[in-house]
């Protein structure tokens, strides 16, 4: 066990290492911070000198080297755009996305479930089916589109649920929470129903398809052979046969949905990590571009990590395996 | 059924939160300030939002006249020293006494090696104090844009930059946070209550301000909101009272709400299109832009008229100088577009030679109001005329460090003449030759020696009058050479909801709401 553990953390090292270095390929093409940090009437000299002092003129691989060597004791910088510390900057976004995600996730269970569980007991009726090609809507529509359509009826149209923001938050030591306020509430619902929409229908569709492939299985038939009322057979019997994979999946999603945020945040002016990093991007913040992006292969790696050692106390055999 | 409840709690919530007092400003911008230090970045947004809570020693009044403002008068001396006279009985927010040392640390600030606001003074020396209320400035040489520099120079209390170790600006290569970037302390009309950056920062009217308020806001809240749609939602809505910039898309459907108000105009940027003087394209061919019956030509192609109807749908201003009417140096005379020509520029390119001839236009798809559309419409006017435009489009960022390298063959360019109000800004920074000190956006490497005299000898010049027509005169250079091509004065909207009664809303597209009233 103890082997396995230290095998992945030497994964996840690596994992942040390469993505690291490809962070810093690519920089080269955002283009060039001083542009933006120095005002109109700079002259070149000086616009010269910062790009020196800030070590922009070193190759990929020294920058990539240095940042490196930071960020192992800790030091990810300062920000260009907001000349707070980088850490700082993220561990105060940090609360805004897990709360957002956490809620989609919550929606998408307390909806998908359900959802999936009817459309496979009724397959052939018309609202399955009706179900099922909504479900293909969920997932084709582009996440910015369901937002802007959320807030035109709930907010425009409406008027009953915030349109942008986060409310009113309350601290409890370093975390930040919308949960306590009557306005952070409010201001969580659009956004977290924009994000849980594509996780709903994979929901909704891997529990539907482990249902039908539960429903056709001996011990279901048995049941009906006792007697067992239907209901009883579908919710408490089936159902918990093939939460499994539901759970697994859903775990493992976090880590996408961190990243799909993004895209959420910014529509709906959520102050997370996402929103910070299309910001970056914009200005051209190369410690924040850097720093988010090993952190979210971090908690990828992490998740995965977390996911696999479940599986490894559940079935023994994996623990030896050497994949 | 978790489902549900949340929503009936937000039902519930968005009734209790339409009732806010009607003192409070709700200002929805399109980005945040970067922060709280008006020193810290070369962002005119974050010093003009910052302008409601720090003050310089003169500032614009509604005619954008620079008028006393921290400074009661001045003087200028022999030696390039100017000696002025300070304000008495200004209180900084925590209450400390605004006197001649605050002027003097601050100035040593921004003119800081690191500061990043350094080139807002270009001709400053040294500062010493007189006495309490007198300040000496000290300049390199003759200098006649101080007053324009300072309006833009926030005094801030030196006991305080002293206590919190703030004394030179913070530097992003020492990798040290500064204490001004979280925490503000001015003399202006409003107080930094709270800031939490990318969701809100709250003001708070300053009752000790030393001017007479206009303005009858108790407090300000102000909350970046990036994406338009949002932003357009959010007004049409009722959840903010005010932003600096309505989406032109969205104008007609936000003036047809009946809780909204749109304020449109035209801003100090001037759109124009400049051309490489090198020798070669990027693509290695010949330069025929270096000629300048060339670069004429392409300005005959160029339908004006069609560009503001269609692409900029009637909100901006056809423009023949680069420079808008607003800024001093500006000649009507010079104001009159080429008329246009197609016929006749279709002959001129094939006398040149110039039929199918292959080049790039490079522009960036998030600077300016729609620049795409502009660009592409340039694209197919020049394509008719018989020549072979390709667009390059690519974010600003990206495509700065292509221009700054001079790769582009014929690029898009906005200038305001920010922060300094003065045709001198463009004519410095782009039309005169490169060198060390200037001519940092002549991108396409042009050089012209008596245009060049006529900037320099303008720097000098304290007579406003003479040194204006210097620069008319070399204004005409840029116009009758065609260096760049002029397009237009970009449109700028603002959007207030019902509460609002009045904002004053000035050419330089900033807010300014200690002049801003509410609806009683």
């Amino acid at each position: 066990m103890i082997v396995f553990l230290i095998k992945r953390l030497a994964n996840a090292a690596l994992v942040m290492l390469v993505v690291a270095l490809m962070a810093f390929m690519i920089f080269r093409f955002v283009g060039d911070p001083i542009q933006l940090m120095v005002n109109e009437q700079t002259s070149q000299a000086e616009r010269d000198a910062l790009r020196e002092r800030l070590g922009l003129n070193e190759s990929v691989v020294m920058q990539y080297l240095r940042f490196v060597g930071n960020a192992v004791q800790g030091d990810f910088g300062i920000s260009y755009r907001n000349q707070q510390e980088v850490m700082s900057l993220i561990a105060e976004r940090f609360p805004a996305t897990i709360e957002l995600v956490l809620m989609a996730t919550i929606i998408s269970l307390v909806v998908g479930v359900p959802l999936g569980v009817i459309t496979a007991i009724h397959r052939r009726k018309w609202y399955s089916e009706a179900l099922q090609f909504v479900s293909i809507i969920g997932v084709s529509l582009p996440s910015f589109v369901i937002g802007i359509l959320l807030i035109l009826v709930f907010s425009v149209m409406l008027n009953i649920a915030p349109a942008f923001g986060r409310g009113d938050v309350v601290s409890i030591g370093w975390w930040t929470t919308g949960l306590l306020t009557p306005s952070g509430r409010a201001a969580l619902i659009l956004p977290s129903i924009a994000l849980s929409f594509y996780q709903i229908t994979l929901v909704m569709r891997l529990v539907r398809a482990e249902m039908l492939e539960v429903l056709r299985s001996d011990f279901i038939k048995f049941a009906r052979a006792r007697g067992v009322p239907a209901w009883r057979v579908h919710y408490s019997h089936a159902l918990r046969n093939c939460l499994m994979p539901v759970v697994t999946m859903t775990a493992m999603n976090i880590g996408s949905l961190i990243a799909f945020a993004l895209i959420t945040e910014t529509v709906f002016q959520w102050p997370g990590m996402g929103l910070l990093f299309i910001q970056a991007v914009t200005f051209v913040d190369i410690p924040v571009m850097a720093a988010y992006l090993c952190i979210v292969s971090f908690i990828f790696v992490a998740l995965n990590t977390l996911v696999d050692i479940t599986y490894a106390l559940i079935d023994p055999r994996l623990r030896n395996s050497k994949a | 059924m978790i489902l549900r409840t949340t929503l009936l709690a937000g039902v519930a919530l968005a009734c209790l939160a339409t009732t806010g007092t009607a003192q409070t400003l709700r200002w929805g911008a399109a980005r945040d300030i970067n922060s709280l230090d008006p020193y810290s970045y070369g962002s005119t947004f974050t010093i003009s939002f910052l302008n409601h809570v720090y003050e310089g020693l003169v500032r614009y009044d509604a005619d954008l006249k620079i008028e006393p403002a921290l400074a009661t008068e001045w003087e200028v001396m022999p030696n390039n020293i100017w000696r002025f006279k300070l304000r008495q009985g200004v209180k900084f927010h925590d209450g400390a006494e605004f006197t001649a040392d605050d002027v003097v640390a601050s100035l040593a600030r921004v003119s800081h090696p690191d500061s990043p606001l350094k080139g807002n003074l270009p001709a400053y020396k040294s500062a010493t104090k007189v006495d309490d209320y007198t300040v000496d400035i000290e300049l390199v040489g003759t200098y006649p844009l101080l007053l324009n520099d300072l309006t833009n120079i926030h005094m801030f209390d030196a006991g305080w930059l002293k206590e919190h170790n703030a004394e030179v600006p913070t530097d992003v290569a020492k990798k040290v946070e500064g204490y001004p970037t979280f925490n503000a302390n001015g003399t202006g009309p409003f107080i930094v209550e709270s800031r939490v950056p990318d969701s809100k920062t709250i003001l708070v009217a300053n009752t000790g301000w030393w001017d007479a308020p206009k303005h009858n806001l108790e407090r300000i809240e102000f909350t970046p909101i990036s994406s338009e749609a949002t932003r357009v939602a959010a007004l049409l809505s009722g959840e903010i009272d005010f932003t600096e910039k309505a989406p032109v898309q969205d104008l007609p459907r936000l003036a047809a709400a009946p809780n909204v108000k749109v304020m449109e105009g035209n801003e100090l940027r001037t759109i124009m299109f400049g051309f490489n003087f090198q020798d070669k394209l990027h693509n290695g061919e010949p330069n025929l832009f270096k000629d300048k019956k060339m670069r004429e030509a392409v300005g005959l192609a160029i339908d004006l008229n069609l560009i503001r109807d269609k692409v900029m749908r009637g909100k901006s201003r056809v423009t023949g100088t680069v420079v808008a009417p607003a800024i001093p140096g500006y000649d009507p005379a010079l104001d009159t577009p080429p008329a246009y020509d197609p016929e006749k520029a279709a002959a001129m390119i094939k006398e040149l030679g110039a039929e199918g001839y292959a080049f790039e236009i490079m522009c960036s798809n998030d600077l300016w109001v729609n620049e795409e559309e502009i660009c592409n419409a340039l694209v197919s006017m020049l394509t008719r005329v018989g020549l072979a435009p390709r667009l390059n489009i690519a974010p600003n960022a990206v495509q700065q460090v292509k221009l700054t390298n001079g790769e582009a063959d014929m690029f898009a360019f906005g200038w305001a003449n920010e922060p300094m109000l003065d045709s001198y800004s463009i004519l410095l920074q782009t039309f005169q030759t490169k060198s060390e000190n200037a001519g940092v956006f002549n991108w396409g490497g042009w050089s012209y020696p008596e245009m060049d005299k006529l900037i320099i000898a303008a720097s000098t010049e304290l007579d406003r009058e003479k040194r204006l027509a210097l620069q008319s005169a070399a204004l005409k250079i840029v116009k009758d050479e065609s260096i760049m091509l002029p397009f237009h004065q970009q449109p700028m909207a603002w959007a207030t909801s019902d509460k609002v009664e009045s904002v004053v809303q000035l050419s330089d597209n900033k807010g300014r709401h200690w002049l801003t009233r509410m609806a009683e």
